[in-house]
C-alpha cells in the first residue's frame, strides 16, 4: 500500500466525466420522459456508468495516486476545479454505489404506488447525485459550495414531491433553513477566508490547512464557527429541524437525503473543512477540536431522546440520522489519528445502513400503507427479510459487532482515550445505549410483538422484488463493512 | 489632450449614437406596424453589430478614453464634441446596444397601438443612452442625460399600465429634481477652472478646496443618488417598473439605473475625492439600508414586477456598497453587479411581461403553478431568479462576491450588516420561483396556457448565455477595466493624499 506517498496531482477527465454523468443521466431523463421503460433505463445506465468511472478512479488513488481536472477559472484564486484524493473517494465511491442501488428501488417504489410526476422526480434524483458527486470531487471551497447549492435546489421537488400542504410545508422549511443557513454563515466565511488568503483551494494535507500563519485567532475562531453552523445539511443542532420537516417526501427521496446525498454533503463538507481548509494544526493551537466535540454531543444525545418519544418509523429514523451524523463531525473534531479515521469511516457505514432502513420503511408502506410503529406488532412473520434487514441495519446504528458500526464505535472510543477525554467516552457509551433502547424494539416487536387488535395483516406480503433485492443488498453490505473495513478504512488512512 | 487615444479612422462611436437617430428619422415616413418593427429590429440589430468590434480594439492596457472623437462645437464657451470609451463605459455601450434588438423582440405582440411611434421612441432612447457613456463633454452628456427623460417619459406615458400618468410624472420630477443640481454642479465646475472647460476629463483631479468638493459632491450624488437609485430617494422606480411596457422596464432596470452608478463612478469619485472620503462611510451605510429595505419590501409584495423592482433596489445597494469601500476588488465588482444586473434583471422583466401578455396580470396570486404548463419557460425564469440572488455559478455571484471581498477587507462591520440582504434575496426569489412553478394545493387554472414561442425564445436565450458566461469565466469581461479601476482609484488616492493640493481656493 503506497498510498502515503505524496505525488504531484495527475490531470484526468476522468473526473470530469464522473461528475458530467449524473447530469446528463437527468438531461435524458427529462428528454425521454414520455416514455417510462427508456426513462428508467437512462437513469440506471448513467448509475452504473457512474459508479464505473468511480471505481477506476479509486483504484488509482489506492495507488497513491491524486487527480485533478480545472474547469472554469473564475478569479484570482477561485476556480472550478475538481480533485479526486483518498477524502473524496469515501464519499464519492458511497454516493455513486448507493445511487445505483438507489435507481432500482425507487422504480419500484414509485411504480408501486403509480407516484405522479415520475419524470421530475427521476431527473431530480438524479441532479441531486450531480451536486453529491460535485462535493465529494471539489477541490476548493467555492466549487463545493456551488455544488452544495445546487443539492439544496435539487432536493426541493423531492421533498414536496406529493404538492399537498404537508408538503409545500415541510419543502419550504427544508429550502429556509438550508438556503439560509449557507448564505447567512457559509458565504461571508468563504469570502473572508478569501479576503485572508487570496485563494480558496483546499490544502494538500489535513495538518496545515490554508490560513496564514498570523491570522488573528479570533477571526479564525469565528470563521470556523461560522463554517461548522452553516452547512446546515450536518444536522448539528439548533440547524437540524429541516430533516424531521423533510420527511414528508417519498421513502427513497427520505433513503436518498438521509443516507447519500444530502446529510452526507453536510458532513463531508464540514469535515472537508475542518481537516482541510483550516487543518489540524490550527485547530489544536486555537483549541477548537474538543470544545466541537462536546458540542456536537449534546446532539448525539438530545437527537437519540427525541428518537426514542417518536412512534412514526420515518421521524425515529430520522432523529437517528441527526444523532448518527454527528459521530463522524465528533470523530474528526477529536483530532486524533483514530477519532478521524472513526468519523470518516462512519460516512460509509452510516450510509449503507440507514438506506437499509429507509428502504425497509418505504418497503413497509408499499404493502401496507402504514407508516406508525404501533401498527407492525408481528409484521415481521408477513414480511420476514424485510424485517431481517432492517435488524441487520439496526446493528450497524448500535455499533454491535460484526456490523461496520461497530469499527466506527470502536475507533471512536479509541479516539477518545488517545485524546484524554473521558466525557466524550461517556457520551459514547450512553449513545449507544440508547441506540439499543429505539432501535431493538423495532425488530423484536415485528417478530416476537402482538398484532394490534383486529388486525390480521391479511394478503400482506413482501413488498416488490425491486425494492427487496436492494434492501437486502445494502443490509449485507452494512455487515460485511464490518468484516471486511478495509474496503474504506484503506480510503481513509490514505488521508494521512 | 493625452487622456484621449482619439480615433482616426471610421468615427465608430458617432456611427453608434447617431444611427438609431438616423432610423428613427427613416421610421417617420414607414407606414404599417410590421415595417415599423421589422425596421426597428434592423437598426437596432445593425447597431449591435456595428458595436461589437469595440470589445476586440479595445486596448484593456490603458487607462485612457478610447475610440476618441474631439470636435470643436461651441468655441467661445469651450464646448467641443468629445467621445471616448473606457473600461467602465465600454461594457456599458455594450450592454445597451445588445439588450436594444432584444427589447425590440420582446415588444413584438405587447405592443399593439401605436407601433410606429413606440419604435421611434425605442430609436432615440438607445441615442440619448449611448450618448451618456460616451459622451466626454459635460455640456454634450447633460444634453444626452436630458433628452433621454423624454422619449422614457412617453413610453411610460402612452404604453403604460392604469397608472401611467402617475407614475410617468413622478419619473419625470424626480429625476428632473436630480438634473437640475447636476446643471449647477456642472456650471460651478466649468467656472472653477482655467481655462474654464465642460471637458469631462480635464476636470477630474483639479486641485479645489474640500469646501467646493463637498458642495460638488453633494449636487452629483442628489443626481445620481435618485437615478440609481438609492434609499429613501428610490420611490419613482417601483411605480414606474409597474407601469411601463415590458421594454421599458427591462431599459429602465438594464440601463437607465446604470447611469446613476456610472455618475458616481465617472464624476464623483475623481473630480470630488476627498469629499467622497469624507461621505464614504455615510453612503455606505445608505446602501446597506437600501439593501435590507429591498430586501424587506421585495419579501411582501404580491405584484411580480414590483417585488424585481425593490429587488433592483436591493441590488443595486451592492453597486454603491463596492463602489464607496474604494478598493479594487470592491470596484471591479461593483462595475461587473452593474452589467449583471442589466442582464439578470432585465431578463426577469422580460419573463414578466411574457406571463403578463398570456393572463393580463402581473400578480403572483394568478400566475401560480404555470410550471405545469408551461416548462419552457420556467426553465427560463428558475435560471434568472437563481442568477438574481447570487447563486453560485451565475453572473450576480461573482460581483457580489468581490464586492462582499472588497468590503471585508476594508469595512467588516458594514459589510457584515448587507449579509442579511443576500438571504432575503434568496428568500423573495425562491418564494416568487416556488408560486410561478408550483403554487399551492388550489392554483387558478391555466388551460389552454402556451409555452415559449421561438420568437420569445430567442430574446432571452442571449440573457441567458451572458449568465453563465459572467459566472462561470467573468476573465473577459474584467480583463478590459483592470487598468481603469486601477486608474481610478490612483485618482482618488491622490487627490486625498495630497490635502495641500486640494487646499488651493
Amino acid at each position: 500500500m503506497d498510498i502515503n506517498a505524496v505525488s504531484a496531482p495527475i490531470e484526468s477527465s476522468r473526473l470530469l466525466f464522473a461528475v458530467l454523468t449524473p447530469l446528463c443521466g437527468a438531461i435524458a431523463v427529462m428528454l425521454t420522459g414520455k416514455r417510462p421503460n427508456v426513462r428508467e433505463a437512462c437513469s440506471v445506465v448513467a448509475s452504473v456508468i457512474l459508479f464505473l468511472i468511480v471505481c477506476s478512479l479509486g483504484a488509482d488513488v489506492l495507488h497513491g495516486h491524486t487527480f485533478k481536472f480545472g474547469i472554469f477559472h473564475l478569479l484570482p484564486g477561485v476556480t472550478v476545479t475538481l480533485r479526486a484524493d483518498a477524502f473524496s473517494m469515501i464519499f464519492a465511491l458511497v454516493a455513486s454505489s448507493l445511487w445505483m442501488v438507489a435507481v432500482f428501488y425507487s422504480l419500484g417504489y414509485m411504480r408501486g404506488l403509480k407516484e405522479h410526476a415520475q419524470t421530475r422526480f427521476n431527473a431530480c434524483f438524479a441532479l441531486a447525485i450531480f451536486g453529491a458527486i460535485g462535493v465529494a470531487f471539489s477541490d476548493n471551497l467555492f466549487t463545493m459550495y456551488m455544488f452544495y447549492e445546487i443539492v439544496s435546489i435539487c432536493t426541493y421537488p423531492l421533498v414536496g414531491h406529493h404538492q399537498d400542504e404537508e408538503g409545500y410545508k415541510g419543502a419550504r422549511k427544508y429550502l429556509v433553513y438550508l438556503s439560509g443557513t449557507s448564505h447567512a454563515f457559509v458565504l461571508p466565511a468563504m469570502v473572508l477566508i478569501y479576503v485572508l488568503t487570496g485563494n480558496l483551494d483546499f490544502a494538500n494535507n489535513i495538518s496545515t490547512g490554508i490560513l496564514p500563519a498570523g491570522a488573528n485567532a479570533t477571526l479564525v475562531t469565528v470563521l470556523y464557527i461560522l463554517c461548522l453552523i452553516g452547512f446546515a445539511k450536518n444536522g448539528i443542532m439548533p440547524f437540524h429541524h429541516w430533516l424531521p420537516g423533510a420527511m414528508v417526501a417519498p421513502t427513497p427521496v427520505s433513503a436518498l437525503l438521509h443516507a447519500v446525498a444530502v446529510v452526507k454533503v453536510g458532513v463531508f463538507s464540514t469535515t472537508r473543512v475542518m481537516l482541510y481548509v483550516f487543518g489540524v494544526n490550527t485547530m489544536s493551537a486555537l483549541n477548537l477540536g474538543i470544545p466541537t466535540a462536546y458540542f456536537v454531543s449534546f446532539t448525539i444525545l438530545m437527537a437519540s431522546v427525541i428518537a426514542l418519544s417518536k412512534t412514526n418509523l420515518k421521524a425515529r429514523l430520522a432523529y437517528s440520522t441527526i444523532s448518527q451524523l454527528s459521530y463522524i463531525v465528533l470523530g474528526v473534531a477529536l483530532l486524533t489519528p483514530a477519532g478521524i479515521e472513526g468519523g470518516l469511516i462512519h460516512i460509509a457505514n452510516h450510509a449503507f445502513a440507514k438506506i437499509t432502513l429507509f428502504f425497509c420503511a418505504g418497503a413497509i408502506f408499499v404493502a401496507t400503507q402504514k407508516k406508525d410503529l404501533s401498527e407492525m406488532g408481528g409484521l415481521g412473520r408477513s414480511m420476514p427479510f424485510t424485517f431481517a434487514a432492517f435488524g441487520l441495519a439496526s446493528l450497524t446504528m448500535i455499533g454491535a459487532p460484526p456490523a461496520g458500526g461497530f469499527v466506527t464505535k470502536w475507533l471512536l472510543l479509541v479516539g477518545s482515550m488517545q485524546a484524554h477525554q473521558i466525557g466524550i467516552l461517556l457520551v459514547l457509551l450512553a449513545s449507544t445505549l440508547l441506540n439499543v433502547a429505539y432501535f431493538a424494539p423495532i425488530t423484536y416487536n415485528a417478530f416476537f410483538g402482538k398484532r394490534p387488535e383486529g388486525e390480521k395483516y391479511e394478503g400482506i406480503k413482501e413488498a416488490p422484488l425491486a425494492m427487496l433485492i436492494p434492501l437486502m443488498l445494502t443490509s449485507i453490505i452494512s455487515i460485511l463493512l464490518g468484516i471486511y473495513p478495509n474496503i474504506f478504512l484503506n480510503f481513509v488512512k490514505g488521508v494521512f | 489632450m493625452d487622456f484621449l487615444i482619439l480615433n482616426k479612422g471610421f468615427p465608430i462611436l458617432s456611427v453608434l449614437i447617431f444611427l438609431p437617430l438616423a432610423g428613427a428619422f427613416i421610421a417617420m415616413f414607414l407606414s404599417g406596424d410590421k415595417v415599423s418593427r421589422v425596421w426597428a429590429l434592423i437598426v437596432t440589430t445593425l447597431n449591435a453589430i456595428i458595436s461589437l468590434p469595440l470589445y476586440s480594439a479595445f486596448n484593456s492596457s490603458s487607462y485612457k478614453f478610447q475610440f476618441a472623437e474631439h470636435q470643436a462645437w461651441i468655441p467661445q464657451w469651450n464646448i467641443n464634441y468629445t467621445l471616448g470609451l473606457d473600461g467602465i463605459s465600454l461594457l456599458l455601450v455594450l450592454l445597451t446596444t445588445i439588450i436594444m434588438p432584444l427589447c425590440i423582440l420582446a415588444s413584438w405582440r405587447y405592443i399593439a397601438k401605436r407601433v410606429k411611434t413606440f419604435m421611434i421612441c425605442m430609436l432615440v432612447l438607445e441615442t440619448t443612452m449611448l450618448g451618456v457613456f460616451a459622451a466626454l463633454d459635460f455640456i454634450l452628456f447633460y444634453i444626452m442625460w436630458e433628452a433621454m427623460l423624454i422619449p422614457m417619459y412617453m413610453l411610460i406615458a402612452i404604453w403604460g399600465g392604469p397608472r401611467k400618468v402617475y407614475a410617468s410624472t413622478k419619473f419625470f420630477i424626480y429625476t428632473l429634481a436630480g438634473s437640475v443640481m447636476l446643471l449647477v454642479a456642472i456650471i460651478a465646475l466649468y467656472l472653477h477652472s482655467t481655462p474654464h472647460t465642460f471637458s469631462i476629463p480635464m476636470l477630474m483631479g483639479q486641485p479645489y478646496s474640500t469646501t467646493f468638493q463637498v458642495l460638488i459632491f453633494l449636487a452629483f450624488f442628489v443626481a445620481f443618488a435618485v437615478k440609481v437609485p438609492m434609499f429613501p430617494v428610490h420611490t419613482w422606480l417601483p411605480a414606474a417598473h409597474v407601469e411601463a411596457p415590458t421594454a421599458g422596464s427591462v431599459i429602465l432596470a438594464s440601463i437607465l439605473l446604470k447611469m446613476g452608478t456610472y455618475g458616481l463612478l465617472r464624476f464623483c469619485l475623481p473630480m470630488t475625492p476627498q469629499a467622497t472620503m469624507t461621505f464614504m462611510p455615510y453612503i455606505l451605510w445608505l446602501s446597506v439600508a437600501g439593501i435590507l429595505y429591498g430586501g424587506f419590501t421585495a419579501l411582501a409584495q404580491h405584484d411580480m414586477k414590483k417585488l424585481i423592482a425593490y429587488s433592483s433596489v436591493g441590488h443595486m445597494g451592492f453597486v454603491t456598497l463596492g463602489i464607496f469601500v474604494l478598493n479594487f476588488r470592491g470596484m471591479e465588482g461593483a462595475i461587473l453587479q452593474m452589467i449583471n444586473h442589466g442582464v439578470t434583471t432585465g431578463a426577469l422583466f422580460l419573463c414578466v411581461g411574457m406571463i403578463y401578455e398570456r393572463t393580463h396580470s402581473r400578480e403572483l396570486a394568478t400566475a401560480t403553478g404555470v410550471g405545469k404548463y408551461m416548462p419552457v419557460f420556467v426553465t427560463f425564469f428558475a435560471i434568472f431568479s437563481l442568477s438574481s440572488f447570487a447563486f453560485p455559478g451565475t453572473n450576480s455571484f461573482i460581483g457580489e462576491f468581490l464586492v462582499l471581498a472588497g468590503g471585508f477587507a476594508k469595512h467588516k462591520l458594514v459589510t457584515a450588516a448587507a449579509i442579511p440582504g443576500a438571504i432575503l434575496a434568496a428568500a423573495y426569489m425562491l418564494r416568487m420561483l416556488q408560486r410561478v412553478i408550483w403554487g399551492g394545493v388550489n392554483n387558478p387554472s391555466h388551460d389552454g396556457l402556451l409555452d415559449l414561442n421561438t420568437r420569445e425564445i430567442v430574446t432571452l436565450a442571449p440573457f441567458l448565455v451572458f449568465v453563465f458566461w459572467i459566472g462561470l469565466a467573468p476573465g473577459p469581461f474584467l480583463s478590459v477595466m483592470h487598468s481603469t479601476v486601477h486608474h481610478l482609484l490612483a485618482q482618488v488616492n491622490a487627490g486625498v493624499a495630497h490635502p495641500a493640493l486640494a487646499c488651493l481656493p
